[in-house]
């Protein structure tokens, strides 16, 4: 009985999604393609790598670089995206001193109360603070940016696949949508329709090819750079900035790899000893090879 | 029980005694796991997983009793005390990797140790209250991997409590009441977010009750084996201590090395980007896909794209929707049947011909087929993939199976279990004076 | 019932052999391992109750001292606990140094507890040394016990105005907190 429902509603089921099937199946039939092309999907390009020392298995941080990406967060970024999971009290795994992370946390206003009045004011940052919103709230920060609300940087290196080069290669990303092409195709020949919206700017680095934040990084320079730093040119203000990102989104990054191998390490050795182990108990009762099968 | 040639306790020294007598767990422990539950001496790795799945499950409970001493269950400050932990506790970013990679390593062990009894027919009596017993551990690990996934309040949390609790609006009536009494509110916000953190926090521990349930009923009938004949005396047994507990040792240290190569070196592998983006319930994440475990039922509930009507006119009888979520649940619902529908003598895919070309060339790419269908967007051509996909996996456990079952001709079988690991030996003493036992 | 004294697995090799054999170090050895291993997850799972870095961070406050008149105190918070600050008046000082150090039940000048050349800035936490209550005595119009200085109405702890226990059940004085003076009126705590 069970089996006879069984292949009833198996034969059920099963029927329904062929249906479905040939319904996909016809509209594909009648289109001609799978799926319609878009200039999201043939023109989106994958980051390219930032090769940041923190990557790999092996990575390290580079302490300078950080430093350098913070500048360029401090000075360009913080105008607009907020920083919120990231303490001042953090900065010293940067290499900054005590007194150093204290004059930084100094320079930011942040919010506080006036101890007479208990009206809401600003006061200068203490360690122990964490980097303030440049928007007193989310309606004011999409008021100031075209309805587009910056996000919060703290872990947009994770947020994205690929994070750490998406930062790079969209920072360094934006091109001219007239004459962009890939392969020898233009994005404007191949989807006449394709169009960048007024107040976003075209970047195929970005998800939908129109991103609303315009070009932070717009000139060599723009940041200036302690001596004996490398030349702020865009590209290397782009990769300081992802791996300032890199390191705000995932501080414990490098320590974590540093734990992983003395665990690895210890597992192997371990599951050694354990295979040496069970094949001892086992050998006593393990057939003799030569006995197996053929008897 | 077990059979009658299972090793006896022996107290080694007067508190042993003392506590024997007064409450006898040791014993209890040496005839569940010890030297006292004789075991078939030809187990291969594929019975490792049950006591893999046993340490994800302490695993879990740990490192989440300890994660659950930061977490803050409240909309506003979930996704910041979830950073608190990464950030400032103490090894905080390890216990929640620790936590979150181990659940994608209970269910691959989960995943791999249900297939394994698939392909041995584990299910088949006299076997049938363990099998039932861990579709039942298997769906309670998918509520709970779910609730767990909502309490990180990132947009995949927000969005995939919105969309699984969306499930049951698909039922007629009285869906959009259901839906809104599970959430306490139109949409996620606290009320879910608190109920779902307090029952993640619960269903673990009705789990190992389960657990516990699981583990007497295989003890009555005693573990199956590869060639799926049932023990038939002293010799075809073995010691679980320290036999498995040895081989075990070894499947443990395997694990734990991949284990741990996800842990420290892609702990996000496994993870969506989206879940490092606050929950925001006025905007989507372009896919919305779960975690991978739950892909290839994601993908049946996304194959059924037509409302069950009468041809050619306009008439719905069932809607695309409710079909896919019926779909859905059935397809989990019917393991629980498998028992009664696959009637077939013999145990062993490896002597059973006909059901080893389905399950290796039918069963196995459909299950890949709906896993990989089901991570990926709802488009051409995965859509269409999984429709035929999941065709198949209807067709396979209530039609291929239950018919099958009836018409194959098996492979003959050994006479024993030694017989199967020694070979045919008339002077062995192995055998020779085995009675069948129980059954 | 099976035979449960010999080795009741046909093939298995008696382990009462006497002398170290190779199979039995090996199994010590993964068992050993094992051990390491099981001890050293500890660890983590230890030290995750241990104050988070975001609260030891804030393990130092820093007081601005300069509005305290003579005879006034403030409370100020250092590790989520009361700070009593108190400028002492003239008075005050020669009642606490006039009292018989070793009469004490917790012998301690006032020189010993406070900072050379701020002999008048006695700061002390303010959490009873009994069992955590917060005395009274710190802020205008509250009681000052029997000797001046703080009284803990849970238990009834005198304190007097060098903020030493001098009746009721506290075995100690006032904890005076590790501090140091970073100007001339602006002490950071901790």
């Amino acid at each position: 009985m069970i089996r006879l429902f069984g292949i009833l509603i198996g034969l059920f089921f099963a029927v329904m999604a062929l249906w479905a099937f040939g319904t996909g199946l016809g509209t594909v039939i009648s289109d001609g393609q799978l799926k319609e092309a878009t200039a999201e999907h043939e023109f989106h390009l994958h980051p390219r790598d930032a090769e940041l020392a923190s990557d790999g298995a092996f990575g390290k941080w580079d302490l300078a670089q950080l430093q350098r990406g913070f500048q360029v967060y401090k000075e360009v970024c913080s105008a607009c995206h907020s920083l919120k999971f990231v303490a001042f009290r953090d900065l010293a795994a940067l290499g900054y001193s005590e007194a150093e992370v204290k004059a930084i946390a100094a320079g930011f206003q942040v919010p506080g109360v006036d101890p007479n009045t208990g009206e809401a004011t600003t006061r200068p940052g203490l360690p122990t603070d964490y980097f303030p919103s440049p928007y007193p709230n989310a309606v004011a920060a999409a008021a100031a940016n075209n309805n587009a609300i910056p996000p919060d940087l703290s872990l947009m290196t994770k947020a994205r696949h690929d994070g750490s080069n998406y930062v790079y290669s969209l920072l360094t990303g934006y091109r001219n949508v007239d004459t962009f092409s890939i392969d020898g195709k233009k994005v404007k020949e191949e989807f006449p329709e394709f169009a960048t919206p007024p107040n976003t700017h075209f970047n195929p680095y970005f998800a939908n090819l129109n991103i609303a934040m315009a070009p932070p990084l717009t000139a060599d320079g723009q940041v200036t750079y302690a001596e004996g730093q490398p030349a702020p040119t865009v590209d290397q203000m782009a990769r300081d900035v992802a791996a300032f990102l890199t390191w705000t989104a995932e501080p414990k990054k490098v320590k974590r790899t540093q734990v992983g191998w003395p665990v690895l390490g210890f597992l192997l050795f371990a599951t050694i000893l354990a295979w040496m182990a069970k094949n001892q108990v086992w050998a006593a009762i393990k057939p003799k090879k030569a006995k197996v099968v053929q008897g | 029980m077990s059979f009658p040639w299972a090793q006896q306790y022996q107290p080694v020294n007067p508190f042993m005694r003392w506590m024997d007598e007064k409450l006898p767990l040791p014993r209890l422990v040496y005839n569940a796991i010890g030297g006292g539950y004789p075991v078939p001496r030809n187990l291969n790795y594929m019975w490792n997983f049950g006591v893999l799945a046993g340490f994800c499950l302490v695993l879990q409970i740990v490192t989440g009793i300890v994660l659950a001493m930061h977490y803050a269950s409240n909309a506003t400050v979930a996704f910041a005390s979830t950073e608190h932990i990464m950030r400032d506790v103490n090894w905080g970013w390890m216990l929640r990797y620790a936590h979150a990679n181990g659940a994608s390593a209970f269910f691959a062990v989960i995943y791999l140790h249900i297939f394994r009894g698939f392909f041995y027919s584990s299910y088949k009596a006299p076997r049938e209250m363990v099998w039932l017993l861990g579709v039942t551990i298997f769906l309670l690990m998918m509520a709970t991997g779910f609730m767990g996934y909502v309490l990180p309040w990132g947009q995949m949390s927000f969005w995939g409590a919105k969309v699984i609790t969306g499930l049951f609006g698909a039922i007629p009536v009285v869906g959009e009441p259901i839906q809104i009494w599970l959430l306490g509110g139109y949409a996620p916000d606290n009320a879910a977010l608190n109920r779902f953190f307090s029952l993640h926090y619960l269903l673990p521990f009705v789990i190992a009750g389960a657990v516990i349930l699981h583990i007497w009923a295989l003890h009555l009938t005693g573990s199956s084996n590869p060639t799926g004949v049932e023990v038939k005396g002293e010799s075809d047994t073995i010691p679980f201590h320290p036999y498995y507990t040895a081989k075990d040792g070894f499947g443990l240290g395997v694990f734990l090395l991949i284990y741990c190569a996800v842990l420290f070196f892609g702990p996000n592998m496994f993870g969506h980007p989206d879940n490092y983006i606050e929950a925001n319930p006025l905007s989507t994440p372009a896919h919305i896909v779960p975690e991978w475990y739950f892909w290839p039922f994601y993908a049946i509930l996304r194959a059924f794209t037509v409302d069950l009507h009468i041809p050619f006119t306009s008439i719905v009888i069932i809607e695309a929707k409710l079909l896919g979520v019926l779909a859905m649940f059935s397809a989990i619902l019917l393991w629980f049947f498998l028992p009664w529908l696959d009637k077939g003598p013999v145990r062993s895919g490896h002597y059973r011909p006909l059901f080893r070309k389905f399950f290796w060339f039918g069963l196995i790419p459909a299950m890949l087929v709906l896993f990989w269908c089901g991570g990926a967007p709802a488009e051409e051509p995965y859509v269409m993939l999984s429709q035929i996909a999941t065709a198949y996996y209807f067709l396979h456990f209530l039609v291929v199976l239950p018919i099958v079952s009836m018409i194959e001709r098996p492979e003959p079988l050994p006479y024993s279990i030694t017989e199967a690991v020694l070979g045919e030996d008339k002077d062995a003493v192995l055998g020779e004076n085995a009675e069948p036992v129980g059954v | 019932m099976a035979d449960t004294t010999g080795d009741a697995i046909p093939g298995t090799v008696t382990v009462d052999d006497d002398g170290i054999r190779r199979r039995d170090f090996i199994n010590v050895a993964a068992i050993a391992a094992a051990g390491v291993g099981g001890v050293s997850v500890l660890l983590p799972l230890i030290s995750q109750m241990a104050p988070s870095a975001d609260v030891l961070a804030e393990s130092s406050t820093e007081v601005d001292t300069a509005a305290i008149e003579p005879g006034q105190a403030i409370k100020a918070v250092f590790r989520k606990q009361p700070l009593f600050v108190r400028r002492l008046t003239p008075q005050e000082i020669q009642i606490a140094n006039a009292v018989d150090v070793g009469s004490l039940r917790d012998p301690q000048t006032l020189e010993e507890r406070t900072k050379e050349g701020h002999a008048d800035l006695l700061i002390t936490m303010g959490v009873c040394t009994h069992l955590g209550c917060v005395p009274l005595g710190a802020a205008e119009g509250e009681p000052r016990g029997e000797f001046g200085g703080y009284f803990c109405p849970c238990h009834g702890s005198h304190y007097d105005t060098a903020a030493r226990i001098r009746k009721g059940p506290a075995p100690k004085n006032l904890e005076v907190p590790e501090y140091e003076f970073t100007s001339d009126t602006v002490v950071k705590v901790g």
